[in-house]
């Protein structure tokens, strides 16, 4: 009978009048399974040590055994909620190995579902953030907003959480004939409730007064701990990969990088990072709108899918703007049908991290804030 | 800059201890360097006049055979050039200076490569599994890693 083993972790040293109390892995307010082991002196936090990996499902070691159109499943879990947005990398970078080049419409499309994906991310973000501090409301209209954009999402792949869309070289399908029209509508209800959502939370008084000067993340830590997205840019750095090193048509579009002000309180505070993440919502109305000006109105989506995917020997890394960051994968590839390694770098697992420097100080309630501020997705942190 | 730049630049300030320079059309280029001063290279590219690479994108591990290597993706926001360095460590002895006082960053993702791959980082001020349970046995990522037929009771192979 194996005897059970002696763990040395190395905590702080704990000091006699501080309690350890454990947050998570079940609880209403983790956005996720993630243990939160959190050291107070009375109701002030002193420190947080997060306890990940209960979602780990070994997608790198199972990706290593599965064709290059294989994998694309795979990617798909890791960010669920915007499944979209994670196939876009994968597929540049396989296309640039391979020397693939994909049609106009291909492109035009794939842009305009990564930003409708932006859009729903952004608007789950801001519902459970507001959900966090206490208000029920914006989570129900958003909600109702969101089944909008699903049902896009749904009539062109079949999944409305999770798709298998984006192929190596094209589409699995084309979009359905009203797709124009019908996107056009879903931007004009977006704009609406943004605006009532702007009222209703993001500008009223109690919110303000619980998220301003909370979880304070200066510009050089943000950029020492590699964050990226929201996070970043609520910090005030401007880094957006779409403009620093554009992908696919973005260079096309004419779009703003919305960043944090310190408006209502200091600089790189939750409420920075939540009106950061407003304001993009409408950034990616605008792209959406010159997107179906310019798209073309035919064309096979399917007509530069190989039959089987041959990528030569060699290795790169690819990066795109996720909704909540940089992802980026790392693809080495030794010339057979099977990558030899592909790494995903994923923003919430670098993001998460931050979590211990800021939230020093704070009281307990605030920690929550603060996490839901982070917008992490455990599938990522854990893949 | 371009990489031939930084890799001219690194030759220049440590010598020996940069190996070579690879290029591809379809790679990236890569630079090889030895393990041992792997943290006064970073030190130097981080806080290099015209170099700047203040963010670390990540820290990878590699199985190559007989030998473990790490790999290093670093970016420069403001001159937007990035490099990858790579270094090779053998599996019986997998020692690597660690980088978390440059990058804070780099904490998390030399867990993550202890974690997978075994890759002892010398220096790191809390060495332990991340993504794997805290007492599990074996470095999964390795080509010839087995898994163990139990685990505190429950049959793990299904």
């Amino acid at each position: 009978m194996k005897e059970k083993k002696n763990i040395d972790v190395a905590y702080s040293l704990l000091e006699s009048d501080r309690m350890r109390l454990n947050v998570g892995p079940q609880h209403p307010s983790t956005h996720g399974v993630l243990r939160l082991e959190v050291e107070l002196d009375g109701e002030i936090v002193t420190e947080v040590v997060p306890h990940i990996g209960y979602l780990h499902r070994c997608f790198e070691k199972h990706c290593e055994n599965m064709t290059y159109p294989q994998c694309i499943p795979f990617i798909d879990r890791l960010d669920y909620i915007s499944s979209m947005s994670n196939e876009f990398p994968y597929v540049i970078g396989v296309e640039k190995m391979a020397g693939i080049e994909v049609p106009e419409r291909v492109e035009y499309i794939r842009v305009i579902m990564a930003e409708l994906n932006r859009i729903a991310n952004h608007q789950i973000a801001v519902a459970t953030f507001g959900l966090d501090a206490g208000a029920f409301t914006p989570l129900l209209y958003l909600f109702r907003d969101r089944e909008f954009i699903l049902s896009i999402f749904e009539k062109a792949s079949g999944g409305r959480l999770l798709y298998n869309y984006f192929w190596v070289g094209g589409l699995a399908s084309d979009v359905h004939p009203t797709f124009k029209e019908d996107v056009l509508d879903i931007i004009k209800t977006v704009r609406q409730t943004n605006a009532e959502i702007m009222d209703l939370l993001v500008e009223n008084r109690i919110f303000v007064e619980r998220t301003a000067n909370v979880g304070i993340l200066p510009a050089d830590v943000a950029i020492n701990f590699g964050c990226s997205g929201p996070m970043l840019r609520g910090s005030g750095v401007a880094y957006d990969v779409r403009k620093a090193a554009p992908y696919s048509i973005y260079d096309r579009f004419d779009f703003d990088i919305p960043v944090g002000m310190g408006e209502r309180g200091t600089l790189g505070d939750c409420w920075d990072r939540n009106i950061v993440r407003m304001r993009e919502m409408e950034q990616s109305c605008r792209i959406i709108e010159q997107a179906i000006e310019q798209m073309p109105s035919d064309g096979d989506v399917k007509e530069k899918v190989p039959a089987r995917v041959k990528v030569p020997k060699g290795e790169i890394y690819v990066k795109a703007e996720n909704p909540k960051g940089e992802l980026g994968f790392y693809i080495v590839s030794n010339g057979k049908p099977k990558p030899e390694r592909l790494r995903a770098r994923a923003t919430s697992f670098v993001n998460l991290s931050v979590i211990n420097d800021i939230s020093k100080g704070y009281m307990f309630a605030d920690l929550i804030l603060i996490l839901g501020s982070i917008d992490i997705v455990l599938g990522e942190v854990d893949r | 800059m371009k990489a031939n730049e930084i890799y001219d630049k690194l030759k220049e300030e440590f010598g020996d201890e940069i190996i070579d320079l690879v290029e591809d059309e379809i790679s990236d280029p890569f630079i090889n360097v030895k393990p041992d001063k792997i943290d006064d290279i970073c030190l130097f590219l981080r806080d290099g006049e015209g170099i700047d690479f203040d963010y670390l994108t990540m820290i990878s591990g590699m199985d190559l055979g007989d030998a473990i290597g790490v790999v290093y993706h670093l970016y420069s926001l403001e001159y937007k050039h990035s490099i990858v360095l790579k270094l090779q460590v053998p599996k019986g002895n997998p020692d690597v200076p660690t980088v978390e006082k440059i990058w804070r960053t780099a904490d998390w993702h030399e867990r993550e490569a202890w974690d997978m791959f075994g890759v002892n980082f010398v220096g790191h001020h809390n060495l332990i599994r991340i993504l794997c349970p805290y007492d599990w046995e074996g470095f999964p990522l390795r080509r010839d890693y087995k898994e163990p037929e139990e685990y505190h009771g429950m049959k793990v192979p299904y």
